[in-house]
């Protein structure tokens, strides 16, 4: 009797402890949040003045990030607009007419691993297939580009799309299929007119968050935009982007630089964490209306 | 009645016509899908390709001895992959240590402990951690978090683990232990290996937790509920049946962070310090293969780059072979819950 309560109170004294550190290992995260979106915030709106988005890059301390903020915006739709289309449709295939064949899930599968590779990596990927061809036409001068840039982010936004399109493609009732094919639509439009609309809020929710990902990535726009301290409304030109400005002005020892790469760092965590509340809003709305 | 049928039997050829029209623009719409799909599998081989293709010079000047040599001079025109190879495995080693038991407490609380009106909030709060750009951390790393490491931490563990503390006198633990070497450092900054190692913890708690939560939430609950009706304690629950029902995916979710700390570049490179040194202690500044590739890529040229993208060749194919081993272990559970 007294080895069964010995033993009851050291089970019971094991699961409080393992529950303790349950608590501990939650708030060691919301520690780090709560510190990193402070620091952010504190440092980023210290820093906040009007001339960051009027003023560009090349007055230093004294100026603001304005190109660095259009290059940005350029690059990015210039990601959208190629991976947008070629996901969707990708996205499509999978969930339409290769569920369940060998070569869908090798696809499916291989996207799954393309959606986590070393961004770096696929940045010195486009380096080779644009920026060096582009520059052996120009004689030899390195023809950095919005261009590749914009195809640099398309790679890493590609996979977000794909992989979101199919999983809401998946989830359209194959009743609405059904009925569609009975009336003797051809697939093509039942894909486009009836499927893809189906599933419209989703896809725009895997476009919000392929947008959030890819206008936080600094590596692959290093050898592929490169960064350029004028502004520039030109994407064959070398152009800047917010994070790759941020990068190059932390590193350097200038202290008025470090301000502005807070307040930098501040915008683009607003804009990325809004767009992430975005894409949770349509979808959440979709959902209702659904019911 | 019979004028409307006769109107059908005209139509028939024109019916054909447009069945025919149909076929031909299904079988042109289901292959522009499907070269879209293949775009994705030509991306992984252009990556891996194009970095084998630039890489060839360095592969061909130095062969096997690439891999195994610690040189890296520009002056010298010598270079090999050892130091940043350690500086990759030893930071994501160091990210995993910590990341892993965090993220197993984490979805503890959240699956089994925490009262249901919390569990959102703090799941999404956690999730938030996933959203905020890799710069960002990379900010916070180098202005924040190094220097708080290099005046309150970092002293701690030079003074009472290492084997060259302060004021000379060794504690016992590096007297007796390894983790005098680990610990021994006389360099005086922030930025090391361990720093870069808690930073990628921090970004991939949110991965590996997530993955653990959501396959925490399928173990059937009749099992959950058999083992509490036989008098088990929650956490004999979670370790004993829980844990066990979902390994291969709990593995996969933990290779899945792996694969995103071998090849983050932007948290590292601020924290790393960029020293291209072989060094024991993981105090000291170090050196990764994306941090190289991140900080000499734009100022190379020749061998140098070709160097750099044999470099990212080999990160490349490390990465591919965790994330498929991720991939794959994620899918056990998942054939397991559909039988």
């Amino acid at each position: 009797m007294a080895g069964n309560s010995m033993l009851y109170s050291k089970r019971r004294i094991k699961n409080i402890i393992a529950l303790s550190l349950s608590v501990v290992a939650t708030l060691i995260g919301l520690v780090f949040l709560a510190w990193i979106l402070w620091e952010t915030l504190q440092q980023g709106i210290a820093a906040l003045k009007p001339q960051l988005f009027i003023k560009i890059t090349a007055y230093g301390e004294d100026g603001g990030l304005a190109n660095a903020m259009v290059g940005s915006f350029i690059i990015n739709l210039i990601g959208i607009l190629i991976a947008t289309p070629i996901g969707v449709l990708a996205g499509t295939w999978l969930a339409e007419y290769a569920n369940g064949t060998k070569l869908g899930e090798s696809i499916r599968f291989l996207n799954d691993i393309l959606l986590s590779a070393p961004s770096i990596v696929l940045g010195l990927f486009v380096y080779t297939i644009i920026v060096l061809p582009s520059t052996s036409l120009t004689n030899g001068s390195t023809t950095f580009s919005g261009w590749a840039g914009g195809v640099a982010l398309a790679l890493i936004a590609l996979p977000v799309i794909v992989r979101t399109s199919d999983e809401m493609l998946r989830l359209v009732p194959s009743t609405l299929r059904e009925a569609s094919l009975s009336l003797g639509i051809p697939q093509w439009k039942l894909t486009t007119q009836i499927l893809i609309r189906a599933a419209r809020s989703g896809i725009i929710t895997g476009v919000l968050l392929a947008l959030a990902r890819i206008s936080g990535e600094t590596a692959p726009l290093l050898f592929t935009a490169f960064g350029n301290n004028y502004m520039t409304f030109n994407p064959s030109d070398k152009m800047s982007s917010l994070p790759q400005m941020i990068y190059q002005y932390a590193n350097d020892p200038g202290e008025g630089l470090h301000a502005i790469a807070w307040a930098g760092a501040f915008v683009l965590t607003m804009f990325v964490l809004l767009l992430s509340l975005a894409s949770r809003l349509v979808l959440s709305r979709s959902k209702v209306s659904h019911d | 009645m019979q004028a409307n049928v006769g109107a059908v039997d005209a139509t028939v050829p024109q019916q054909e016509a447009r069945a025919r029209r149909d076929a031909r623009h299904d079988r042109l719409f289901s292959w522009l899908l499907k070269g879209c799909a293949l775009l994705v599998l030509a991306c992984l081989l252009g990556a891996a390709g194009a970095t084998l293709w630039g890489g060839r010079h360095a592969f061909g000047t130095f062969g096997w001895h690439f891999l195994v040599s610690d040189a890296w001079d520009p002056g010298s025109d010598t270079y090999g992959a050892l130091v940043p190879v350690y500086g990759t495995l030893m930071t994501s080693f160091i990210a995993l240590v910590i990341a892993v038991p965090i993220s197993f407490g984490i979805a503890l609380y959240l699956s089994e402990v925490a009262p249901p009106w919390l569990r959102t909030p703090v799941a999404s709060a956690i999730e938030l951690l996933a959203g905020i750009p890799s710069i960002i951390y990379g900010m916070w790393g180098l202005f924040i978090f190094a220097p708080f490491f290099a005046d309150h931490i970092k002293p701690w563990l030079t003074n009472y683990l290492g084997n060259k503390p302060d004021d000379g006198k060794l504690s016992w633990v590096a007297q007796h232990t390894f983790l005098g070497k680990l610990f021994g450092s006389d360099y005086p900054f922030g930025a090391s290996i361990l720093t870069a190692g808690i930073v990628l913890a921090v970004m991939i708690i949110p991965f590996i937790s997530s993955v653990m939560r959501e396959v925490f939430q399928t173990v059937p609950s009749r099992l959950k509920e058999s083992a509490y009706a036989l008098g088990s304690s929650t956490w004999e629950v979670s370790w004993d049946i829980v844990l066990p029902y979902t390994r291969s995916a709990v593995i996969g979710g933990i290779f899945l962070g792996l694969g995103r700390a071998l090849g983050e570049t932007m948290a590292v490179t601020f924290v790393l310090g960029n020293a291209m040194q072989l060094s024991a202690s993981i105090l000291d500044p170090g050196a990764s293969i994306a941090s190289t590739i991140a900080n000499q890529f734009s100022e190379a040229a020749g061998l140098q780059k070709s160097s750099l993208m044999a470099l990212a060749f080999l990160l490349f194919v490390v990465t591919f072979i965790v994330l498929l081993i991720a991939r794959w272990m994620l899918r056990q559970l998942a054939h397991k819950e559909g039988r």
